[in-house]
């Protein structure tokens, strides 16, 4: 049996990640290696990835490369310039010349490196995916887990969308994490529809912090979850004013973020006008088995997100038995039937919503039954086996 | 002697418009929606009519006029006769036309299609009384033949129907309660003196309802020279073929373009051809044949899914809630006496409301969210839930002024 060699250009890995994006790598080289495809994972910063984690990671045929450069997954170019100032290890003058830097080294390592294919992930790899398709004159496949529209809430930055754009034009395949972002590759780029396939992601089941069962400390009252970045994308605003109706509503609930980013200062103040601070629990960033423990002791996960591309943490509530309502605006509400979608501008529908499941445990029973059952469906067997797929069909072309 | 008997459901609930927790309080009106299709029941009785009623009517005149020999059976939901005058008389008009030729007979059933035997014994036996008056009225026939919603039956409900002076009531034929027996004879309850059961031949009914069109069915394309012999090979093992189907097969269902019209258009023909058939009424048929057997059915059957079934409308937490919330304020309903009311609470009763509800989606789940408005069977009982809320809140604030 030949064995496919995958070439992988990533920029995070957790437990060292921002977003689902770390996770949604994992996941996929995790599928691709039970599936016995070799994949060479390539990273741009070393990290200190302690012993137990490696030995959470069984799929021993991956082969980790680091390179030094203070990309992050989720950088903006002024923060970017804020952390050259800090930090001790200064490679380049901005994000753009240290994504060519990026670019370079990879070109090196392909060089030395066998494989197939190359798979790169969003628009800081894409030039280093199309150096390393120069120097092997490999197909290039390239991943897109949101637009730069996107990610800004609409204020892109115009030489990142140039990039991106660039990417999506010289790679042999686009993959994009949902249809949504299909869409969105298609208004804002012009891309052939037909060169794009939609591969949605799939969970890792076998994660053990699904089973601690973490019990919520607020005995009598119900808790409502937000949980990522908190920017604009995300929505934090509206979770803010949806709490604020509820409370019209219910009294004894709670409603807590999880994690942080620019928007914080701005909505806790948001909370405080509203004089329901009582009500909120900021808990900043969670990592690891942390986040778990927040869903579990939520009953509610609210997604109200601007835009998401994909929003894999829904699965994951999903998994911890904890119901979801997400905007209709997300790629994961394509996946999964047993959920309540809404808008995400719709604070009366996402109140409608929250208060009846506060009221009726049948639905809300139902929700968690249902979704649990079916988020146990989307293992990772699935993404992978798509993205092989589109690997043969690829390099059959050929 | 082989008989076919057909029988045809006609039946649209009262949908409710989305309603929001938002809405409770403020007069909305829960069954009238402005702009969504999908809830709003006047766009959708008369697109039902366009495609299905009337052409399907005019259809059956045509057959009946040509076919001296040619019975039909029809049964009509409370709630789809209202719409039709409320909506669109043309298409209650054409059904009045068929039954003006007296080989039509009309079944009972509960006004609101509604699953009230279940929850209530005197709210159903209210419904049958309030559909009879109906059908006495629009069609001036007085039904002897019961059928329940969506064909929901056992032992008890042929006892409570046969004292209600009913001749004859409709089961599906389940295999799982016909074993090795046929359903082609006509039994008798064993619970029951006179009272006679007709079982759907829900094998030969299916062929027509859901599999006229599957491309991917051994028996693609079904034509009426092949169907009449189906039935003609059950002379000399059984008396009659009960086919019994929902009447928006024709048009709604199976589209015009599957070739549905043509193939019922020639299959009075073709049944005629062989000497020993006939057209009978469910009336008719129980005056024609003995029972074969006694049948025991003691737990609820329905003519629903692979189960046969209620699991489609009381399967689930959500469903289970909702009815009881319904039947639970009954005598507060009934004293305010108010028309208006009471209605609105009837329409509530209706098996739709509870179907979308159902979350059995991945097994036998395309039916199920073909036919739902609702975005999910969540958000069904989120609007359902509300609704029955304003509806409460409604009883109250005449409650409050009577005081």
């Amino acid at each position: 049996m030949i064995i496919l060699k995958v070439f992988m250009l990533g920029w995070e890995f957790p437990p060292f990640n921002e977003g689902g994006l770390g996770t949604a790598c994992y996941g996929l080289t995790k599928g691709l290696s039970k599936k016995n495809i070799d994949v060479t994972f390539v990273l741009p910063k070393k990290i200190d990835i302690k012993p137990e984690f490696l030995n959470k990671i069984i799929f021993a045929n991956i082969k980790l490369k680091y390179i030094d450069s203070l990309l992050q997954a989720y950088i903006t170019p002024n923060q970017y310039n804020e952390g050259v100032g800090k930090s001790g290890n200064v490679y380049g003058k901005d994000l753009f010349h240290e994504v060519y830097r990026y670019a370079q080294k990879v070109r090196e390592i392909a060089k030395k490196e066998d494989f197939d294919i190359i798979h790169a992930h969003d628009w800081m790899t894409y030039e280093a995916g199309y150096f390393a398709k120069q120097e092997t004159n490999k197909p290039l496949i390239v991943h897109i887990h949101a637009t730069e529209d996107d990610r800004t809430g609409g204020n892109p930055n115009e030489f990142i969308a140039k990039r991106e754009e660039w990417g999506l034009k010289v790679a042999d395949r686009v993959i994009a994490n949902s249809n949504y972002t299909k869409q969105n590759v298609i208004k804002s780029y012009q891309i052939d529809p037909k060169k794009i396939d939609v591969v949605h992601w799939g969970l890792d089941l076998d994660e053990e912090a699904y089973n601690i069962n973490h019990k919520s400390p607020f005995r009598d009252e119900k808790t409502i979850l937000f949980l990522g970045r908190v920017t604009i994308q995300k929505g934090p605003d509206y979770f803010v004013e949806v709490a604020k109706k509820v409370l019209d509503f219910e009294k004894g609930i709670k409603f807590v973020v999880a994690g942080s980013g620019d928007m914080l200062s701005r909505i806790i103040n948001r909370v405080s006008e509203l004089g329901i601070l009582d009500k909120f629990i900021f808990t900043g960033w969670l990592r690891g088995e942390e986040v778990h423990k927040a869903f579990q002791m939520a009953d509610i996960y609210l997604m109200p997100s601007v835009s998401e591309p994909f929003g894999l943490v829904a699965l994951e509530s999903l998994k911890n038995k904890t119901p979801i309502i997400v905007s209709k605006q997300s790629g994961v509400s394509e996946v999964i039937n047993n959920a309540l979608k809404v808008d995400f501008w719709d604070i009366n529908e996402m109140t409608n919503q929250i208060v009846n499941c506060l009221r009726y445990p049948s639905l809300l029973n139902e929700l968690k039954e249902n979704g649990f059952n079916e988020v146990n469906l989307l293992n990772l067997d699935v993404p992978a086996q798509k993205c092989i797929n589109i690997y043969n069909q690829v390099l059959e072309v050929r | 002697m082989v008989s076919t008997c057909f029988y045809f459901q006609v039946h649209q609930p009262y949908r409710l418009k989305k309603f929001s927790i938002f809405e409770i309080g403020q007069n909305v009106n829960y069954f009238e929606s402005t702009n969504l299709t999908k809830y709003n029941n006047q766009e959708l009785i008369k697109k039902v009519s366009n495609k299905c009623y009337l052409p399907t009517n005019k259809l059956m005149l045509n057959l009946l006029q040509e076919y001296p020999e040619l019975k039909l059976s029809y049964s009509f939901s409370g709630t789809v006769l209202d719409q039709f005058e409320e909506y669109y008389p043309e298409a209650l008009l054409s059904f009045q036309e068929l039954t003006d030729t007296k080989r039509v007979e009309i079944l009972s059933e509960t006004y609101y299609h509604s699953l009230a035997f279940i929850y209530s014994k005197k709210e159903f036996a209210e419904q049958i009384i309030l559909h009879k008056n109906k059908i006495k009225r629009l069609f001036n026939q007085t039904p002897q033949v019961f059928r329940n919603t969506e064909l929901i039956y056992n032992n008890e409900l042929a006892k409570t129907i046969e004292d209600l002076g009913y001749k004859g009531i409709l089961a599906e034929g389940a295999d799982h309660i016909l074993d090795w027996r046929s359903p082609n004879f006509v039994y008798k309850p064993t619970t029951t003196e006179n009272i006679k059961l007709l079982l759907k031949n829900y094998k030969l009914s299916d062929d027509i309802a859901f599999r006229f069109s599957e491309r991917s069915w051994k028996e693609w394309p079904l034509t009426s020279e092949k169907y009449a012999k189906w039935i003609n090979a059950i002379n000399g093992n059984g008396n009659v073929v009960n086919l019994f189907m929902d009447y928006e097969t024709f048009g709604e269902h199976q589209w015009e373009s599957t070739g549905i019209f043509d193939f019922l258009k020639h299959l009075p023909k073709e049944i005629l051809k062989h000497p020993d058939n006939d057209f009978k009424t469910p009336s008719e048929v129980i005056k024609s044949y003995k029972p074969a057997a006694e049948l025991d059915i003691h737990n609820l059957i329905s003519w629903a899914d692979i189960e046969r079934d209620l699991s489609a409308w009381t399967g689930n937490q959500m469903q289970k809630t909702a009815l009881n919330e319904v039947y639970k304020i009954e005598s507060q309903i009934l004293k305010t006496k108010n028309k208006d009311i009471i209605d609105q609470w009837r329409r509530l009763q209706t098996s739709d409301h509870f179907y979308y509800m159902c979350t059995k989606w991945f097994a036998d789940g395309d039916v199920h969210k073909y036919f739902n408005p609702y975005e999910s069977p969540y958000e069904a009982f989120i609007t359902f839930i509300n609704v029955l809320n304003d509806l409460k809140l409604k009883i109250n604030t005449l409650e409050v002024k009577k005081l």
